[in-house]
C-alpha cells in the first residue's frame, strides 16, 4: 500500500493533475474569501466554504479520472494483478495519495480564519467544523469518482460520467424540494425506481425470472404499504433524495452545527465507493 | 515447481483453455508455443494470478494461486504481452516501485534496482522517460521489473515480439543468461526462437497441450523413418538405376534436370548416416559424383504444423487427444475440434 501511495503521490505532482487541483481550489478559496468576508464584511468564513463548494465538480473529475481507468488503458493494471499486493491495497494507496492532495490545499485554506481573526470577531469553531465538513465531503466525492474510474477504460469517459454524478448530487436536494410532496406521486416515483431496480437485476444476471419477481415483489410491498398507510408516503420521495445528497450534509455543518451523524455518513459513504472499487477490480480479474 | 491441473477458463461460449495439466520442473526454459489465440497468453495470465480460472488448480512452489495468492505471486516475475509500464516515469523509478510493492526492504532497493538494470542492460537510459525509449529498452525495462526481489520462476509472454533482429538476438541472449540461475517460461508463436532458447517445448492448441518434449525428442518422434535427399551429376534414369542397388529402399522420387538431378530417398532404415554411407558408394562404384547430400529430418516446423494446424474446417477427426492427459505425454494426434473465435 505504501508503495502505491507514494508512487500515486509523485505521480500527481510530475503531472499537472496536482497542481492544478490545488491551485483550483485555492483560487475559490480566495475569490470567495475576497467576496464574503473582505468585500461583504462577513465574520463567517463558514460562508466561504460553502460558496466555494461547487468546485468539486469539475476538480474531482480531475483528480480521480485516470486513477483507475489509466491503468486498465496502459496494461499496468496487469502488473498491479500480478504484484504481491491485494487490490485492497492498491485503492487504499490510490486514495490515500488522494486525500493527500486534498488535505495539503483545505491546510492552507484553515490559514484563512486565523488571518481574519485578528482583524475582527471570527467564531473559529464554526469555521474549523465547516472546513472540516468540506473535507470529508471532498473525501466522499473522490471515492465515487475513484469508483467510477474503476468501471471504465477511458479517462474522458470516466471524467464525464464522474461529472454527471457529481452534477447530480449537487442539484439532487433542489430537484427534490420541486417534486410534488403527495402520497401518491411518492408511491409512483417509488414504483418507477422498483422497475429500475428490476432492470439492473435483469443487466447483472441476466435471468428473466428473477427479474420479474423482483420486480413484482417490491411492487407489491409498496402497494401494500399504502393501502395500509398512505400518509407514510407523504413527501417521503423528495425526502430521501434530500438526505442522500452529500452536499445537504455539508451545509448542516456549515449552518454551524457540528452533525456527527453527517461527517459519519459521508465517511460511510467514501467506505462504500472504496469497497465497490477494490470489488469491481477484483471482477475484471473474472471477466476480463 | 509449477503444477498446473485440468485448468479450463472459459469466456462466455468461448473456451479459451480447456482441460490444461502440465508441470513445470525447476531451473529450465520452457518454451509456450502455439498460434496466436491458442491460449497462451491465457494460462499465463492464470498462472501470474492475473485472471481467475472457470475450474482447475494452479500451484506455485506448492502455494495454490488462488488460495494464498501471496505466497505465491512472490515467487513469480511477471513479463505480460504488453510491457505494463508507467510511461510518464524513467525505468529507476519504475523499478523503484515495483521494488517496494513486491516487499523489499527499502534500504535494499537502489541495489537491486541497480543490479536488475545491469543484468538487462538499461543502466544507460535510467533517467530518461519510459515513453521515450526504443520497443526493446521498453521490453528489458518489463523484464528487469520481472527480475525483481529475484523469483525462482520468471514467466515471458511473447517477449520478442516486435523487436527487431538484432534486439531480438540481444533478448534471446539474456533469456538463455536468466536460465541458468531461474525456471524461465516464455510463449511464443515463432517456432525458431522456442527452438534456439527452450530446453523444452509445449505446443499448445485451441487451449489443449498437444505436445510437451525436448525440441529433439520432437523432432525424433516424427521423423519416422530415414530421409535423404541428394543432388548427382547424372541423368534421372541412371540416378534410379544406381539407386535400386542400395537395400532397403521404400520410396524413390528422382527429378531430372539439365545434367544433374535430384533424388528423395525414404527408407525403411532407422538410421539415415548408414543409408548416406550406401548411397555414397553406390554411386562411387558407379563413377558418378554426388553433389550435395543430406538427412531429411521432419523440422520442428512440420510437427508444429501437423500438431496444430489441424484443417480447420473439418469438424471432427477420429482422435482427439486423451481427455486426462497427463502433461509430459506427446499427443500426436491432429486437433480439429469446433473452430471458434480465436480472439483473445
Amino acid at each position: 500500500m505504501k508503495a502505491i501511495f507514494k508512487h500515486e503521490l509523485s505521480s500527481y505532482f510530475t503531472s499537472l493533475t496536482g497542481y492544478v487541483f490545488g491551485a483550483f481550489l485555492l483560487l475559490f478559496a480566495g475569490i470567495y474569501m475576497m467576496a464574503y468576508n473582505l468585500n461583504a464584511l462577513y465574520t463567517n468564513f463558514e460562508y466561504v466554504m460553502s460558496g466555494m463548494s461547487f468546485v468539486f465538480l469539475v476538480i474531482v473529475p480531475i483528480l480521480t479520472m485516470r486513477t483507475l481507468a489509466e491503468e486498465r488503458r496502459q496494461k499496468t493494471d496487469q502488473l498491479l494483478y500480478s504484484l504481491p499486493i491485494s487490490m485492497t491495497e492498491v485503492v487504499l494507496g490510490k486514495y490515500a495519495a488522494m486525500l493527500v492532495m486534498l488535505l495539503i490545499p483545505v491546510l492552507i485554506i484553515c490559514v484563512y480564519p486565523l488571518i481574519l481573526s485578528a482583524y475582527g470577531n471570527v467564531y473559529l469553531p464554526a469555521s474549523f467544523s465547516a472546513i472540516l465538513g468540506f473535507f470529508c465531503l471532498g473525501a466522499a466525492l473522490l471515492a465515487i469518482g475513484t469508483y467510477v474510474s474503476s468501471v471504465t477504460e477511458s479517462q474522458a469517459v470516466a471524467a464525464g460520467l464522474c461529472f454527471v454524478v457529481m452534477l447530480v448530487n449537487y442539484f439532487l436536494a433542489d430537484v427534490a424540494s420541486l417534486l410534488s410532496t403527495t402520497a401518491f406521486s411518492s408511491l409512483a416515483a417509488f414504483a418507477a425506481l422498483a422497475l429500475v431496480i428490476a432492470g439492473v437485476v435483469y443487466l447483472m444476471t441476466k435471468n428473466g425470472f428473477a427479474s420479474l419477481m423482483c420486480a413484482a415483489v417490491l411492487e407489491a410491498a409498496l402497494v401494500a404499504v399504502y393501502v395500509v398507510d398512505s400518509s407514510l408516503y407523504e413527501g417521503l420521495f423528495p425526502e430521501l433524495m434530500e438526505q442522500l445528497s452529500l452536499f445537504e450534509r455539508f451545509y448542516v455543518l456549515v449552518d454551524g452545527v457540528f452533525d456527527v451523524t453527517s461527517l459519519v455518513y459521508l465517511i460511510s459513504v467514501a467506505a462504500l465507493f472504496l469497497f465497490l472499487s477494490v470489488q469491481s477490480l477484483e471482477k475484471r480479474r473474472w471477466s476480463e | 515447481m509449477i503444477e498446473v491441473k485440468h485448468l479450463t477458463k472459459r469466456y462466455g461460449n468461448h473456451t479459451a483453455v480447456s482441460d490444461l495439466s502440465f508441470t513445470i520442473e525447476q531451473g529450465q526454459i520452457y518454451g509456450f508455443l502455439g498460434p496466436n489465440g491458442a491460449g497462451k497468453s491465457t494460462t499465463m495470465n492464470i498462472m501470474t494470478g492475473c485472471l481467475a480460472a472457470t475450474s482447475g488448480e494452479v500451484f506455485i512452489d506448492g502455494h495454490d494461486i488462488f488460495e494464498e495468492p501471496m505466497e505465491a505471486k512472490k515467487c513469480i516475475g511477471y513479463l505480460p504481452e504488453q510491457p505494463p509500464l508507467y510511461l510518464d516515469r524513467t525505468p529507476r523509478e519504475y523499478l523503484t516501485f515495483v521494488a517496494r510493492a513486491k516487499g523489499l526492504p527499502e534500504k535494499e532497493i537502489p541495489a537491486h534496482v541497480d543490479h536488475v538494470m545491469e543484468v538487462t542492460q538499461t543502466t544507460d537510459v535510467a533517467n530518461r522517460l519510459i515513453k521515450n525509449l526504443s520497443k526493446g529498452y521498453k521490453q528489458r525495462v518489463g523484464i528487469a521489473q520481472a527480475l525483481l526481489g529475484d523469483p525462482e520462476i520468471i514467466i515471458l509472454d511473447e517477449p520478442t515480439v516486435g523487436l527487431d533482429p538484432r534486439q531480438i538476438i540481444e533478448i534471446r541472449e539474456l533469456i538463455g543468461r536468466l536460465g541458468e540461475s531461474h525456471t524461465v517460461i516464455l510463449s511464443s508463436h515463432i517456432l525458431s526462437e522456442v527452438q534456439a532458447i527452450c530446453k523444452t517445448i509445449l505446443i499448445i492448441s485451441q487451449g489443449k497441450l498437444v505436445a510437451c518434449d525436448t525440441p529433439e525428442n520432437l523432432e525424433k518422434l516424427f521423423a519416422g523413418t530415414a530421409t535423404v535427399e541428394l543432388e548427382a551429376l547424372a541423368s534421372g534414369a541412371e540416378a534410379e538405376q544406381i539407386l535400386g542397388t542400395v537395400p532397403g529402399i521404400t520410396h524413390l522420387e528422382v527429378t531430372n534436370g539439365g545434367g544433374t538431378c535430384h533424388a528423395r530417398v525414404e527408407s525403411g532404415r532407422e538410421d539415415d548416416r548408414n543409408l548416406c554411407a550406401d548411397i555414397f558408394f553406390a554411386f562411387s562404384h558407379a563413377g558418378k559424383a554426388i553433389v550435395s547430400m543430406g538427412a531429411a529430418r521432419a523440422s520442428l516446423e512440420d510437427i508444429f504444423i501437423e500438431l496444430t494446424g489441424a484443417k480447420p474446417e473439418e469438424p471432427h477427426t477420429a482422435h482427439k487427444p486423451a481427455e486426462d492427459a497427463p502433461g509430459d505425454l506427446p499427443e500426436p494426434a491432429p486437433e480439429a475440434e469446433e473452430k471458434e473465435d480465436e480472439n483473445e
